[in-house]
């Protein structure tokens, strides 16, 4: 019973208390709220006549709804209906005293850019936020997952979650990363090996050599898209990593309570012997850049791959789903995937649009020009700060002067909840989590890949090989 | 929340996996900052056959006849039957809000997504998860001519289908007593409030760079 796994620590070091059917009552310390989950709640709290519990522990922002084309910012939110939820997210937080970045905010941005980036997102705690994608925030060594509107009205109001522990599964991504591989294409990979239910009722711990060697901003990538593999939480160890990049950040803590606390943060690590229900093992050499190709996050492919073959699938519900998603997808079995075609590109999102997100995705745009047969290339920065530093670095002037728009921070193309969409039948090269039907337009189609894969599918118009460009 | 009651209901099977909740209530009717009135846009994508948007009149829309929630046969489902990994991607608790205004109170699959099995038991739906075989045959039986009819015994944790035959489920005996007491989740931990703040004084002491 010595050896702890990193999640058993953050279980442990958060229970309140254990009812007699080993129920837990599990404090949170962190909330990051949006405007699209939590309008509900706080008019919950209102109703009932009560206050959240501790205000310093929420911080707010709109990102959902918000526009990313600065004429609109400037005019306000076109769409009425986004125009009053952005509105009452400004109102409940004034209301209840919480903190918001507003859009105009430089500090605006994508909930889960904004967490780490303001050093809000702390190793060693629990966070949670009315978001699936709040998986993020485990690349801390923090224990974060994403609920529903009842449970953020709970948190808010009482600062606990009523929870049961989840099963642990390792999964070690051994060796090294080839030249042009990253961490978009081993999460991808991870997807495809374990299934977008393989993670079902677990949490997942990433480690091994390919893992340790990503940067804090990999490490995102990679525990962003945990729910796209069934768990509701991903976490990675804390290393020295974890505590440079906390270092310095506004909402982190400073001077001797730093140290303070970077000690405590060294330990959370899964101690040698640690048992865990599951452990699968990657080899990260042979990872190649990855395509999705269907309409699930496991419909996943290595770019030198060919669309499946419904036919040659034995089990009839998985053949059904490979047929649906062809039907939907417009694409034929056999087909190579460096044969598709693309109509627009979106790079952005909770996944990839950090700062070296962009810069990668700038490498690869540099000196090259989008596609003719591209409608629209876009580039939004994760937050107002990841666009400041873009724009410092140059990288805009790289984007644009390749036909890429530069646009203001959001969540934008990837669930295309304001203007930013596919129309019926377009074909998206989209460096966001998700591939769903209709996800980024009515009857549009999604296909995931990483940013240097989006930029090589935007300056050739069809999907390719970026190590062979 | 209203008490979860026993009673019988039409199964309506809807034969796909990973039914994600982006299809159960599309992203646009997620701009409404009110809690009802989603259920007219379940499924939004797949019910109809033009663009659906807020506050749309849905009595005037264009059916896509091949859904199965348009077979009249189904119109008054209760039981929702599908396959694997059910509620997938994001964390709306719009998707259990569209289902239960639509007038779904139990949802039988082989494998559900975490965030939206548990946003489930906030809103009155029981999910049952049962062996895939299982969930096979009950395909089987719901795509008859005449509909199935299954009685649900909470209690119990009973399915009895109108042949007679007979399944017992599993559930977890917190989210079983929640449902049939219609509890305020909220107001029981705030009865917990002391042990609360013991906690907090507790770990103020142990980490005070998360209170700063």
């Amino acid at each position: 019973m010595g050896s702890k796994t990193l999640y058993d620590k953050l279980w442990d070091a958060h229970v309140v208390r254990v009812d007699e059917t080993g129920t837990a009552l599990l404090y949170i310390d962190r909330q990051l709220i949006h405007e699209v989950t939590s309008p509900q709640a706080f008019e919950g709290l209102r109703l009932a006549g009560r206050q959240p519990w501790r205000t310093s522990a929420n911080l707010a922002v709109p990102d959902h709804n918000v526009p990313t084309a600065q004429s609109e910012r400037a005019s306000g939110i076109a769409d009425p209906v986004a125009r009053i939820q952005v509105a009452a997210l400004g109102t409940n937080c004034a209301s209840f005293g919480i903190t918001e970045f507003a859009m105009g905010d430089v500090r605006q941005g994508i909930v889960h850019v904004i967490g780490p980036e303001q050093g809000f997102t702390l190793p060693g705690s629990t966070i949670v936020c009315g978001d699936s994608h709040t998986s993020t925030h485990g690349a801390f060594g923090a224990l974060a997952f994403g609920i529903g509107t009842s449970e953020v009205e709970h948190v808010l109001a009482t600062q606990c979650l009523i929870q049961r522990p989840s099963k642990t599964m390792l999964i070690s991504v051994d060796g090294e990363l080839g030249a042009g591989v990253t961490a978009k294409d081993i999460v991808l990979a991870i997807i495809g090996a374990i299934g977008t239910a393989g993670g079902t009722g677990y949490v997942i711990e990433f480690g091994g050599a390919a893992i340790q060697a990503l940067s804090m901003e990999g490490r995102m990538t990679v525990c962003n898209m945990t729910i796209e593999a069934g768990a509701r939480a991903g976490l990675i160890a804390v290393d020295e990593k974890t505590i440079d990049y906390m270092r310095g950040r506004p909402l982190a803590p400073t001077g001797e309570l730093f140290e303070q606390a970077a000690a405590s943060w060294r330990t959370l690590v899964s101690d040698a012997g640690a048992v865990f229900d599951r452990v699968v093992h990657l080899d990260a050499a042979s990872i190649a850049p990855q395509v999705t190709w269907g309409t699930s996050p496991e419909m996943v492919l290595p770019i030198d791959g060919q669309v499946p073959d419904p036919a040659a699938e034995a089990d009839p519900v998985k053949a059904a789903s490979i047929r649906n998603a062809l039907n939907y997808m417009g694409l034929t079995a056999g087909q190579p995937l460096a044969e598709i075609a693309v109509d627009k590109v979106f790079i952005g999102s909770c996944t990839n649009s950090r700062i070296e997100d962009l810069r990668a995705a700038a490498a690869v745009a540099a000196g090259r020009k989008v596609s003719k047969n591209i409608k629209l290339a876009l580039v939004v920065p994760g937050s107002g700060l990841v666009k400041a530093q873009a724009e410092a670095e140059g990288l805009d002037q790289i984007f644009t002067a390749a036909g890429f728009e530069w646009r203001e921070p959001g969540c934008s193309m990837c669930l295309a909840m304001n203007a930013d969409r596919l129309e019926a039948g377009e074909r998206c090269a989209s460096t966001s989590n998700r591939n769903f039907e209709g996800r980024q337009g009515q009857g549009g189609r999604t296909h995931l890949v990483s940013p240097a894969m989006a930029v090589a599918a935007a300056v050739t118009g069809h999907f390719v090989d970026v190590r062979t460009l | 929340m209203e008490p979860f009651q026993n009673f019988s209901g039409i199964v309506a099977p809807l034969d796909r996996a990973n039914i994600d909740t982006d299809a159960i209530i599309p992203k646009q009717f997620l701009k409404s900052i009110k809690r009802s009135g989603f259920g007219p846009y379940l499924f939004d994508e797949w019910r109809y056959l033009d663009h659906g948007e807020p506050d749309m009149d849905c009595s005037q829309r264009p059916l896509n006849s091949e859904f199965i929630l348009n077979d009249p046969r189904f119109s008054a489902a209760q039981i929702l039957l599908a396959r694997e990994n059910f509620g997938c991607g994001s964390s709306r608790e719009h998707a259990p809000w569209a289902l239960a205004d639509f007038g779904f109170r139990v949802i039988l699959a082989p494998s559900f997504a975490d965030i939206f099995f548990n946003n489930c038991f906030k809103n009155g739906i029981l999910p049952i998860q049962l062996e895939s075989d299982l969930i096979g045959v009950l395909f089987e039986k719901a795509s008859g001519v005449a509909p199935l009819r299954i009685s649900v015994d909470l209690p119990a944790q009973l399915l009895t289908l109108d042949d007679g035959n007979q399944i017992p489920f599993t559930v977890d005996v917190g989210n079983k007593q929640r449902l049939i007491e219609g509890l305020d989740d909220i107001g029981l931990t705030l009865q917990q409030a002391d042990a609360i703040r013991e906690y907090e004084a507790r770990r103020k002491v142990e980490a005070p760079w998360v209170f700063v």
